[in-house]
């Protein structure tokens, strides 16, 4: 039997076709052209990051390529005026995808005054957004875990139809703070979902060594169900997490999901990550990326076109160098401001 | 007005405060059905069901951590970690989380909750049921800290600390609970976090601490008064962070002598801090050196009789180190 690739279809006349998957998954066509978009704005501003942080710009930077598609899925299986995001340090596609721009992002590269997610306190990848329901998250991993279960119970004593979702990567799967969280909302039932992003690598330690077992079946132990679905395959994750919302609104509880991906970047730009894997490997991983092909995909059907991309491509550049222009010259946040907000500074609690 | 045992002052407190406000509501190991292990959430869970005084599953970073989640959704969580001593599993989630979600996020988030914790031996609770670990959070901005000595302080305190926009350890002494009691208004009020309280007003010796050590130095106090004439002055911080800095300088002042107990450890103690501070701003004005009774620097008491009672103060401990400060 031919083999040809996931969604494709011989045709009467023998072509290869492409069969089109969202439109049953309820995603419309701006909607995954939207999709697609959004990846490559995620991943051109990471790629200018990297050059940013080699050109001595800004200090430091820890990546989310190859990452994207997954993170652009799950955002858009989302209720943006509804639910909580508490997202890891590698979800730039994700925030992106929920509404923060790229002046913001790039406001955060260069820990500005004007970045939303903490004034420049905080190195870049830590996000948060009041205004944009991102939760404010730290270095120490996972303690976001128990505090996305914190959000689904508030969720559920308010009666809201809302959920949570929180990222993590492999290793953070095995920190307390994940089996503590996951196993309380799975005894109250709540409307959170897990999403490990299973990229390899906990910085040089493979995922062999982190774990003996699939991160997926660890929801078995705490009584809700566990998926494992391929990064590289945005359409599955959107679906998986689509699924996973539907489960959590209707009072079902939580959903544990295992994004299989791989971190092609260093760890962070502090890293030197030949030094424990091989150039061969990345490459072998890079080859699976998953935008090329849902840029396929799209063409496939008519959705997109070369220029198309090439429109694309030429607006994503402006936007990233206005951004870029934009954070460098922006001020720091002044020197008066900073050791304010340790406690409220008013009677309204703010 | 009536009095009630410092207990009845914790859960008269919560009960009012989830009467008043829906968003109120308390999380823990046995605090449901069974009211907790000292009785504190007492008739809650009949009150107010289930969530409301819901029973967690036995994970303190979980109970920390879900009430830091739930407090930035908007709720008011009140977590009980059932003993001091088990809180440490907590401690990330306290000092990494709660303590820096205002300042790190620009006042953009904030995390209004609170923790409570019963500290302090005296029950044969040996080494892990008796601690007292303020001074590991003692330090850390972002925390506030109080440990009332009186009924009246634990409702007032708990009552500020549940309306307070910012995260508050509330460390109740467990001996207290039925030993304590004294009168509490029936009307709605607060003791305000950072205001220390002079219990007695003396001229010669000033004695400052907090929590059930205090009530051994005020027996000793009227015993100095009566047997020697020596009048004290007794300072009780009821906050520990921020420290009531014009408080303890006053009463410092007031007699120029000065004697800090509390029953944590002495080394990095609170008492530290307060000695500190009396010598940056009044060194030369100390008729006698600061003095420390503080708990032994051993990890923590033994579960024998003898044992705890070498690690305890009581009121002939402070009553000699009060009169030895007197007289020199």
């Amino acid at each position: 039997m031919a083999h040809w690739p996931r969604g494709m279809h011989m045709t009467q006349t023998g072509a290869l076709r492409q069969e089109n998957r969202h439109t049953s998954l309820g995603l419309t066509d701006e909607q995954v052209v939207a999709m697609y978009e959004t990846m490559q704005i995620a991943r051109k501003f990471d790629e200018r990051a990297h050059l940013l942080q080699r050109a001595g710009k800004i200090n430091f930077h820890i990546s989310g390529l190859l990452q994207e598609p997954p993170q652009v899925a799950m955002a858009f299986a989302l209720d943006r005026e509804r639910d909580w995001f508490l997202p890891y340090y590698r979800d730039y596609a994700f925030v992106l995808s929920v509404g923060m721009t790229v002046r913001e992002l790039m406001l955060s590269m260069f820990a500005k005054a004007e970045d939303p997610n903490s004034a420049g306190r905080q190195m870049s990848g830590h996000f948060g957004c009041r205004r944009l329901r991102i939760v404010t998250g730290s270095s120490p991993v996972t303690t976001q875990v128990p505090h996305a279960v914190g959000f689904a119970l508030a969720a559920k004593m308010r009666g809201e139809s809302s959920v949570s979702i929180v990222s993590f990567g492999e290793g953070s799967s095995n920190q307390g703070d994940f089996h503590e969280g996951c196993n309380f909302a799975g005894v109250h039932k709540l409307p959170v979902i897990f999403v490990c992003q299973n990229n390899q690598y906990a910085i040089s330690v493979p995922f062999s060594k982190q774990s003996a077992a699939r991160i997926a079946d660890r929801a078995i132990g705490y009584g809700f169900p566990g998926f494992r679905v391929d990064g590289n395959d945005p359409l599955e994750v959107y679906r998986i997490v689509k699924e996973a919302r539907e489960r959590a609104v209707a009072g079902e509880g939580p959903t544990l999901i295992e994004i299989m991906t791989y971190r092609v970047a260093p760890h962070s730009t502090s890293d030197n990550d030949l030094a424990y894997r091989t150039k061969e490997e990345v490459e072998e991983q890079r080859a699976k990326d998953g935008i090329p092909k849902f840029r396929q995909y799209l063409t496939g059907l008519g959705l997109w076109s070369d220029a198309q991309e090439e429109a694309l491509l030429q607006r994503i550049r402006k936007i990233i160098d206005e951004a870029t222009a934009y954070a460098e010259q922006a001020p720091f946040q002044a020197e008066e401001d900073v050791l304010r907000y340790v406690y409220a500074e008013d009677e309204g609690g703010r | 007005m009536p009095v009630i045992e410092y207990i009845d002052a914790i859960r008269l407190a919560m009960k009012e405060e989830m009467e008043r406000d829906p968003s109120v509501f308390v999380l823990g190991e046995d605090v449901g059905v069974k009211g907790g292990v000292f009785g504190a959430t007492r008739e809650l869970y009949q009150q107010f069901g289930e969530y409301r005084a819901l029973d967690t599953p036995l994970a303190e970073s979980a109970i920390a951590g879900v009430a830091i989640g739930a407090a930035m959704a908007g709720m008011k969580p009140i977590a009980e970690m059932q003993y001091a001593d088990f809180m440490f599993p907590a401690t990330n989630q306290i000092i990494s989380e709660a303590a820096k979600i205002r300042y790190r996020s620009n006042n953009d988030w904030h995390c209004p909750l609170v923790i409570r914790a019963p500290i302090g031996g005296g029950v044969h609770g040996g080494l892990y049921h008796s601690q007292c670990p303020e001074s590991v959070f003692f330090g850390t901005p972002g925390l506030k800290i109080v440990a009332p000595a009186t009924a009246y302080d634990a409702k007032g305190l708990l009552t500020a600390a549940i309306r307070d926009p910012d995260p508050v350890l509330y460390f109740e002494h467990k001996k207290c609970y039925r030993l304590v009691s004294d009168e509490v208004p029936d009307a709605d009020y607060v003791v305000p976090i950072g205001k220390s309280n002079v219990m007695r007003e003396g001229r010669d010796i000033t004695v400052i601490g907090y929590s059930m050590p205090l009530h051994f130095v005020m027996r000793a106090a009227e015993e100095l008064s009566r047997e020697e004439g020596i009048e004290t002055h007794v300072l009780d911080l009821r906050t520990l962070q921020p420290l009531d800095r014009e408080g303890i300088l006053a009463a410092a002042a007031k007699t120029g002598k000065v004697l800090i107990v509390h029953e944590d450890h002495k080394t990095g103690g609170v008492g530290s801090e307060v000695a500190a501070i009396i010598a940056e701003e009044l060194l030369y004005d100390l008729d006698a050196p600061i003095r420390r009774l503080c708990g032994p620097d051993a990890p923590a008491m033994p579960f024998n009789s003898p044992g705890e009672r070498v690690f305890l103060l009581n009121k002939d401990k402070v009553k000699a180190a009060m009169l030895e400060l007197a007289r020199y």
